[in-house]
């Protein structure tokens, strides 16, 4: 069975959520149920890193997509960060760049919440 | 018998509809690729299309239902590896579903759509054929020569 975790880091109040392993469709729910917990404690600003992510497929990418607008109707986001150039060819192929903010890594991405505010 | 490479050889995975096999079929395409001599890039490339057709399978052609069939034959030379998937579930008319238009897809939150689109640009050739009622099959065609010819 795949390996896959998602761990939740406050920084200030950015919620970073890293990832680690094999994302796909028998452990996404994992990653549907960290959006949730975040929502139900009203944390918006999330950003998520990609660093230990060795696998994506579509149904890993389809809860970014479920859960941004709640995100940004909250004035918070989810900003990507960190990510290989395997696991970008991915996001970019299926027209990600156009929707998501993505940086080359976690402080970058967390330093554009306060630039934003 | 010996392994002759230029004849086409076979190989062949029976799982259950159920997603934590997903691994054990990523494991599988990996191994035999390789042995095949794709790239790594080409190796990640029909992974992620063989688990998006198989995904798929699962949500849409078994609805989550766990012990449905799904077989997963390899045939290949050295030249070509061809994936077909068969399954046992409700069929579709893959020509009905259009590419998907992200923004359009952000406005609506669906997210369905994305596997077909990624089976079709990562691999050479993407062939669907059902008889209603009996079986789908899905064929996932990838030419070793097309990764080769950086020149």
């Amino acid at each position: 069975m795949a390996e896959f975790n998602a761990t939740v880091t406050e920084k200030g109040n950015i919620s970073v959520i890293n990832l680690k392993g094999f994302l796909d469709a028998h452990t996404a729910p994992a990653l549907e149920n960290t959006f949730a917990e975040l929502i139900d404690k009203g944390k918006y600003s999330t950003v998520v890193n990609f660093n230990d992510i060795a696998y994506i497929s579509s149904a890993g990418l389809g809860v970014f997509m479920a859960f941004i607008e709640k995100m940004r109707e909250n004035k918070g986001d989810i900003k990507l960060a960190g990510m290989s150039d395997k696991v970008y060819n991915i996001f970019d192929l299926l027209g990600f760049p156009l929707l998501y903010e993505i940086y080359k890594t976690e402080d970058e991405a967390i330093k554009k919440f306060s630039e934003n505010k | 018998m010996k392994p002759d490479k230029a004849v086409q050889q076979q190989k062949e995975l029976v799982v259950k509809s159920r997603t934590e096999n997903l691994s054990d079929i990523r494991n599988f395409i990996q191994s035999t690729a390789k042995s095949i001599g794709f790239s790594d890039d080409a190796i990640d490339n029909i992974i992620l299309a063989v688990d998006e057709a198989c995904t798929n399978i699962i949500k849409h052609a078994y609805k989550f239902y766990p012990d449905g069939e799904i077989i997963i034959r390899l045939k290949y030379s050295n030249k070509k590896l061809t994936v077909e998937i068969i399954d046992y579930g409700s069929s579709f008319a893959p020509d009905t579903i259009p590419d998907p238009d992200l923004q359009q897809y952000f406005n609506q939150k669906r997210v369905g759509g994305l596997g077909m689109y990624l089976m079709k640009s990562l691999m050479d050739d993407v062939k669907y054929s059902s008889v209603p009622g009996k079986y789908n099959s899905v064929s996932l065609s990838k030419n070793l020569a097309t990764q080769v010819d950086n020149e």
